[in-house]
């Protein structure tokens, strides 16, 4: 039987405000421990919250470059459960009346657009964290918990997927897209490796064709998006060898084991848990006027899709403008100088998202702009220099404000274009190699190659490849 | 000269002005006086004698210097010890806060230390406010200053015990279903809470966020909303507080009840009223004819069910808000072999049996299968009341009432029957359903000699109304019998 995987992904972004969700702390990472706390966000008794926002503001950016409805009116519930980092043992979250509903994100798999459904982006606190000393990192195998509440009440967006994905590398796609674009929004710094922004997927298989879902399990602690992907992948493959061998999947959270490339269950509860979520109390519903929506939908930056299709109106292919449109911003506006100094956009777009990005990462210190980068292009186009050559100008750019052809002189890169230097050249090279001048004649073309390079060798390396094939072919004609 | 600590709030104001006595006088007459009552009374948790004798110190050099902060620089109050104050022991009258010093003062003590107020100590309640008699603290109950076989009421028993023995000039309290004039009902003095949202709660423990409202307890109508000035008016800290200002209530104290129309709740009487209530209730309504009041009987049918919806959404909202005594991070813990087992441990031990009870209700009022059948269907009670009281009030200004069915009942009668408890709230607990503003005035005693008090209620934000009322009431009641401290050595006023 052929299986189908279905895919929901439910992702949490910590936002960057100033302040907490619902007091004055500011919000930072990695202080030491419980320095950024107060009354409200430690729950001690008496203390009450007050909305940021901000925070608002921003869940409201979130759902609207989602293409979500933004709620005109919305209540926070309160979720109750009891665990050591949870300091009020409920969570100020929402329930039924969400902020954003019914939005959608398009998502490239294997070459087709696919537009993934935003089921609800809500507003929730975060908790606090437990570092559990002993084996297994997990409290119930700890020897003591360390409680910090430094996090306890960060303002924090979940977003959850309507279950429209079918691959584990789909999943991985819109994980990163939903990335893109909360970036571009800046209201968070979505950083997965520290938990700005954090992923849990929920798996099912059903066999191919049919129309209901399987049961699903939800999966975590995914830390990047190379272990999101395997975890899923992981994931589907024992569903289906669990239901291939006649078992059935249960219903549960499992976790994702790095070193193990494997999920395992987590403790499962009793039950399904019930949160007894009702309206919270000591917060007024929210309104949102119709003249903030749009006065937040104007301000809406230019998404990493949008640009995309711009990228590729331009000449761009399509990989690279992917690329291109997820780069650094002061990348980006290289990229549009080097257009407005006439540079072509296919060829710049590959240098930048190629040859400039690895320059940087070996380099943090590597500048270019527009213009120079422009410059050393026009270069190779008009055979000044080698793509070899161009490379060793653009290292060289890169730590230097000199324009490219100074600096391609210094370094003695310049291609010789002039076609009596290379005459003179080729023709002393076919009166030294009579031999393979006559093997080449007599049709034997792969002969030439080994005469370029005779004549490569003979100018130092610096004559126009492409001439010197040219004026071997008309001598040896 | 009488004894300092039997004064009024404004009497007391007037002789610090005048140089009669100052502060600090007054201060040890209160303290004395707690001295000779605490041991039978218990109104207290915590009395905090060095800070109160500091605060009274900077009142005093603030007369000297000709800048004292108002009527309230230098007065002696209590605050019920659910109210967060800064390092000092703030229990909630229980034993899962044993010790707990809060370190920040809520912003009703903020805003009394910034009027000069001098505060006392911390005054016995219920746990969590959770009762009517304050036989459930969980550091022994407080007893009534009329008859010490009897309770002050609750929750904010301390409280109303501690002003009417004159061991504080005012007190205050929280009230989320009477309990603040319930027992003043009880003790004799007034009990005001004020529309929801108008002081904060920021920093008061909540037991139910949509109901509690701190308010006063106080000898008079008139130190009652001296007390209630002091600390009513926006904090951005709370959310739920009101955004403008608080409504100004003191040129209405004098106007009288002529022309005003005033409606007898018709529900609130009957079966389960002492004769003397109803008695007492019958003739002040008279009076206030006879004033020139318009007079009528006005039935709210959803009165009769806001104490069942009641007792849903409270527990509710309670099951939640007393999940963060833990053990994790304050207060009890008990040694357990998970941190599942410590938090049930130290839950189970530390909280006693009503509020177990309530929050075992709660847990059930909301949980899934059940939520819609008793929390949901409670707050349409609660919608439905509101409908009624908003329609009722465009024909009358001001509703009256019993402010307790009974007067002040023996120590251990209800205490095994806990619906007999709360059924001594019926009278006050329309008011927190619905948000409006009620107050309690003592207008006469029982045949026992016990307080009964007389409820006015308003509309939300009549609070200039209520007053306008409650003064006619107090005045036209004529109310002044004082209770007999059988304690030696207090002397009568």
């Amino acid at each position: 039987m052929k299986w189908e995987p279905v895919i929901g992904i439910e992702a949490h972004v910590e936002l960057k405000t100033a302040s907490k969700m619902f007091c004055g702390c500011s919000v930072t990472f990695g202080e030491e421990p419980n320095t950024n706390v107060c009354p409200t966000c430690l729950g001690l008794p008496g203390a009450l919250p007050v909305p940021n926002s901000r925070a608002l503001e921003a869940i409201t950016q979130i759902g609207l470059a989602l293409h979500c409805q933004i709620a005109p009116q919305s209540v926070f519930h309160r979720k109750n459960y009891f665990y050591a980092d949870l300091p009020k043992n409920y969570q100020v979250s929402q329930f039924d009346s969400p902020i954003a509903i019914d939005g959608w994100l398009e998502i490239d798999v294997e070459s087709v657009t696919e537009r993934i459904r935003i089921e609800r982006a809500h507003m929730e606190e975060d908790t606090g964290k437990s570092l559990h000393q002993g084996d297994g990192g997990r409290i119930h195998s700890a020897t003591a918990t360390w409680l910090d509440f430094n996090r306890s009440g960060v303002p924090l967006v979940e977003i959850v997927s309507r279950p429209d994905l079918r691959s584990a590398a789909a999943a991985r796609t819109y994980a990163q897209d939903l990335r893109s674009v909360v970036a571009e929004l800046d209201v968070s710094d979505a950083r997965m490796e520290e938990g700005s922004i954090r992923f849990d997927a929920n798996v099912s298989v059903r066999p191919q064709g049919e129309e209901g879902l399987g049961t699903k399990v939800e999966i975590k602690n995914m830390n990047s998006f190379r272990s999101l992907e395997r975890a899923i992948a992981s994931e589907i493959a024992r569903q289906i060898e669990v239901l291939g061998s006649g078992g059935t999947v249960s219903q549960e959270t499992r976790h994702w084991d790095e070193q193990l490339g494997a999920t395992h269950s987590m403790r499962t509860k009793e039950g399904s848990s019930d949160y007894r979520y009702f309206a919270e109390p000591d917060l007024l519903p929210l309104r949102f006027e119709r003249e903030t929506i749009e006065r937040l939908r104007s301000g809406l930056p230019e998404l990493p899709a949008e640009r995309r299709h711009r990228f590729e109106a331009m000449g761009v292919d399509a990989s690279t403008a992917r690329t291109l449109a997820g780069a650094d911003p002061e990348l980006r506006q290289v990229f549009t100088d080097a257009i407005a100094e006439g540079a072509e956009p296919g060829t710049t777009a590959h240098w930048i998202t190629g040859e400039v990005t690895a320059a940087i990462r070996k380099s943090p210190a590597f500048r270019i702009d527009g213009a120079r980068l422009a410059e050393l292009l026009t270069m190779i186009d008009d055979g000044k220099l080698s793509s070899s050559g161009a490379k060793s100008v653009l290292s060289e750019l890169g730590v230097t404000s000199a324009g490219a052809a100074t600096v391609a002189a210094r370094l003695d890169v310049l291609q010789v274009s002039d076609t009596a230097t290379i005459e003179s050249a080729v023709r002393e090279v076919l009166a030294a190699q009579p031999e393979s001048a006559n093997r080449y004649r007599a049709g034997e073309e792969k002969v030439l190659g080994f005469l370029v390079g005779q004549v490569m060798k003979a100018t130092g390396g610096k004559a126009d490849p492409k001439l010197v094939n040219e004026i071997l072919r008309r001598e040896l004609a | 000269m009488s004894d300092l600590a039997d004064l009024s709030i404004a009497a007391a104001g007037e002789g610090m002005a005048n140089g009669a006595f100052s502060a600090g006088e007054l201060l040890e007459a209160v303290l004395k006086r707690a001295s000779l009552t605490e041991a039978d009374l218990h109104c207290y948790l915590t009395i905090d004698h060095d800070g109160a004798r500091g605060s009274a110190h900077e009142s005093e050099v603030r007369r000297r210097e000709g800048t004292p902060e108002g009527p309230l620089d230098g007065i002696p109050i209590a605050v019920k010890d659910n109210f967060c104050t800064r390092g000092l022991q703030t229990t909630c009258g229980s034993q899962i806060l044993a010790g707990y010093r809060p370190p920040y003062d809520a912003t009703a003590v903020a805003r009394l230390r910034r009027a000069g107020a001098v505060i006392v100590g911390k005054t016995n309640l219920d746990e969590f406010a959770m009762g009517s008699s304050t036989e459930n603290s969980g550091f022994g109950p407080s007893r009534n200053p009329w008859d010490r076989e009897r309770v002050p009421g609750g929750s904010s028993g301390g409280s109303a015990a501690a002003v009417a023995a004159g061991s504080a000039l005012g007190a205050y309290g929280s009230d989320t279903g009477g309990s603040i004039r319930q027992p003043a009902s009880l003790c004799g003095v007034v009990g005001f809470k004020p529309t929801y949202g108008l002081v904060s709660r920021y920093g008061l423990v909540a037991f139910s966020s949509s109901f509690d409202q701190i308010g006063p307890l106080a000898k008079s109508v008139d130190d009652a909303l001296t007390l209630f000035e002091a600390v009513a008016g926006h904090d951005p800290r709370d959310a739920t507080s009101y955004p403008g200002p608080a409504p100004v209530a003191r040129p209405e104290l004098a106007r009288g009840a002529k022309g005003v129309r005033i409606g007898l709740v018709k529900e609130l009487a009957g079966e389960g009223y002492e004769p003397a209530v109803a008695e007492a209730t019958t003739k002040i309504v008279e009076v206030l004819g006879a004033e020139g009041a318009d007079v009528v009987e006005v039935s709210l049918p959803t009165f009769a069910t806001a104490l069942s919806a009641y007792y849903l959404i409270a527990p509710a909202e309670a099951s939640a808000n007393l999940a963060r005594f833990d053990g994790v991070r304050y207060g009890l813990r008990l040694p357990g072999d998970t941190v599942e087992d410590m938090m049930g441990r130290t839950r189970a031990e530390g909280f006693g049996p009503e509020v177990t009870r309530r929050i075992l209700l709660g847990t059930y009022a909301l949980s899934a299968g059940y939520y819609d059948a008793f929390y949901g269907q409670a707050q349409r009670v609660r919608s439905k009341l509101i409908a009624e009281l908003a329609e009722v009030f465009g024909r009358v200004d001001a509703l009256v009432s019993p402010a307790s069915p009974t007067t002040a009942f023996e120590l251990g009668a209800k205490t095994q029957d806990p619906l007999s408890m709360y059924l001594t709230d019926v009278c006050t607990i329309p008011a927190n359903l619905s948000g409006i503003p009620a107050i309690s005035i003592p207008v006469a005693t029982d045949e026992r000699g016990l307080p009964i008090g007389f409820q006015v209620m308003a509309p939300a934000l009549g609070e200039p109304m209520l007053f306008r009322v409650a003064a006619a009431v107090e005045r036209l009641a004529g109310f002044s019998a004082r209770p007999e401290l059988a304690t030696a050595g207090v002397a009568r006023p």
